[in-house]
């Protein structure tokens, strides 16, 4: 039933579109109507599945790493309180200056590969891991802090069995967001410079005005995050089955 | 029941004590040289105005403030808070066994289950804390400290937050599951202390000041209904009120130092 509401949406949505392409007569080098992308988009599943490939990888390893870096970050803001105003102005810079203006630079750098794209999809979850975990780390009962010195609890266990899990609620609302706009930075990597992945697809398929095909790509990326998105929505709600409000 | 001060009780040896301690808190002198020792074994209660400093005392006991002069010496402590403190991400079972969790020992499970059903919530230890009552929280929290199996005690008003009939019956339960052991109850409820108070103690003052105790007779916990322990709590509300009154006269004393003092020369 909670999936069957957002398809009944979807569908509507789509009815909507080839109903106005029907009736407005708008050229189909313009805007196809969804039938006809979705025909476009199995002719060419073999080329758009290649390329979805590449811009899967580079946005579950920008999340991978993004996360992993986040996640240290937080750990270094929580415990080196000596750190904080070294690493502060790092984590607001790295939010304060728009990706879409690093990306030439970044494609300079890294090539034209898939490295330039996890950097840019590593740079916009990096500020949202990082903030949130962070924010969960700081906010510890200092009552749990309290019983744990009380029973003599080494520090690594309390990090343990206290900090991270009491941390994890904060850090899976960062997560849910950098899921969100992972694939952004992946896209806009490829718009700038790449030879491959839907971003790539997308930007070849518009300068032939192969618009239908455009719209595959497009609706395959959509599928792509929205999956993404949910699997690890419903991951972190396992995870946090224990909250009173879940 | 007579009302009698502790000097007619041979002293036994002392569980925990606090020597000479000096502590500042928020900028606050709250004590200056305070003197105040535990009797082992038995349940001493701790009452005083809010902000007198009974929990910073508890905290002293429990090692978890450093006075700024003098010592304090408990050795192993447990400890019971307001707030159950229950980890809502484990079970009750696991919540039992956290302090094993936290020295990395593996865990006595089977103690753990004999110790759940000594608090009557043997078929529960696999719920998450938020399915229990407040009542239920507390019972887990008592046998998390149990399982601590600590000579030394420390409570912080752990049943204040329950409804009066759960707390009658937790109080119970906590006489007849800590009996041998030392306890230092701070409490705001006069008919708290003298239901489970060996020894009971007024806090008042600025820097703070423990007087001598009231040692009610007979077996805890005590019947509420028992004439004996309600002329006593008039005798506490009355020492109780002394205290709140000195309190106010040590605020005042300082409002008017500090307003001299500003509106001095000039």
């Amino acid at each position: 039933m909670t999936l069957l509401r957002p398809l009944i949406v979807f569908a509507g949505l789509l009815a909507l579109w080839q109903i106005f392409v029907s009736l407005s007569g708008v050229p189909p080098y313009l805007l196809p109507g969804p039938g006809q992308v979705i025909v476009t988009g199995f002719d060419h599943a073999g080329l758009i599945a290649g390329h979805a490939w590449v811009t899967a990888a580079e946005i579950l390893i920008g999340l991978a790493l993004g996360t992993l870096l986040g996640g240290a970050s937080a750990l270094c803001l929580a415990y080196f309180r000596s750190a904080r105003p070294w690493l502060m102005p790092i984590l607001v810079i790295s939010q304060a200056i728009p990706v879409f203006a690093l990306a030439p630079l970044l494609v300079l750098w890294f090539g034209y590969g898939m490295a330039s794209k996890v950097a840019m999809a590593v740079l916009i979850i990096y500020f949202p891991v990082t903030a949130s975990f962070f924010d969960g780390l700081r906010r510890t009962d200092p009552g749990w802090l309290d019983l744990g010195q009380t029973m003599n609890g080494t520090p690594l266990a309390i990090l343990r069995h206290i900090r991270l899990p009491a941390a994890l609620p904060a850090f899976a609302s960062g997560l849910r967001v950098a899921t969100a706009v992972a694939p952004i930075g992946a896209v806009v990597g490829e718009w700038v410079g790449s030879s491959a992945g839907l971003g790539y697809l997308m930007l070849h398929a518009n300068g032939r005005m192969q618009i239908d095909l455009m719209f595959a790509a497009l609706f395959t990326l959509a599928l792509f995050a929205v999956a993404l998105y949910f699997t690890i929505d419903t991951i972190l709600r396992r995870a946090l089955l224990w909250q009173a409000d879940n | 029941m007579s009302l009698s001060d502790d000097s007619s009780r041979l002293p036994s040896p002392l569980a925990a004590r606090i020597d000479n301690a000096t502590l500042t808190y928020g900028g606050r002198l709250l004590f200056d040289g305070l003197d105040f020792a535990l009797e082992e074994g038995l349940w001493t209660c701790l009452l005083g105005p809010t902000g007198v400093g009974k929990t910073s005392l508890l905290r002293l006991f429990a090692g978890l403030e450093k006075p700024d002069a003098g010592q304090a010496r408990a050795g192993a402590v447990s400890y019971m808070a307001q707030q159950d403190l229950l980890m809502p991400w484990l079970t009750v079972i696991e919540n039992t066994v956290i302090g094993s969790r936290l020295r990395a020992e593996p865990p006595d499970y089977e103690r753990a289950r004999v110790l759940l059903a000594s608090v009557g919530l043997a078929d529960r230890s696999g719920d998450y804390p938020r399915s229990l009552s407040g009542g239920m929280r507390q019972r887990v929290a008592l046998a998390r400290t149990l399982m601590e199996d600590r000579p030394l005690v420390l409570m912080d008003e752990p049943f204040s937050g329950l409804d009066a009939i759960t707390r009658l019956r937790l109080q119970s339960l906590a006489v007849e599951l800590l009996r041998g052991r030392t306890v230092l109850l701070v409490t705001h409820d006069p008919l708290e202390a003298l239901r489970l108070g060996d020894r009971i103690h007024v806090m008042a003052g600025r820097p703070a000041r423990i007087n001598k105790a009231l040692t009610p007779a007979g077996d805890t916990p005590r019947d509420p209904a028992d004439p004996a322990l309600l002329a006593h709590q008039a005798e506490l509300l009355a020492r109780l009120t002394a205290a709140a009154d000195a309190d106010a006269d040590a605020a005042a004393t300082a409002a008017a130092a500090a307003a001299a003092a500003d509106g001095g020369p000039g």
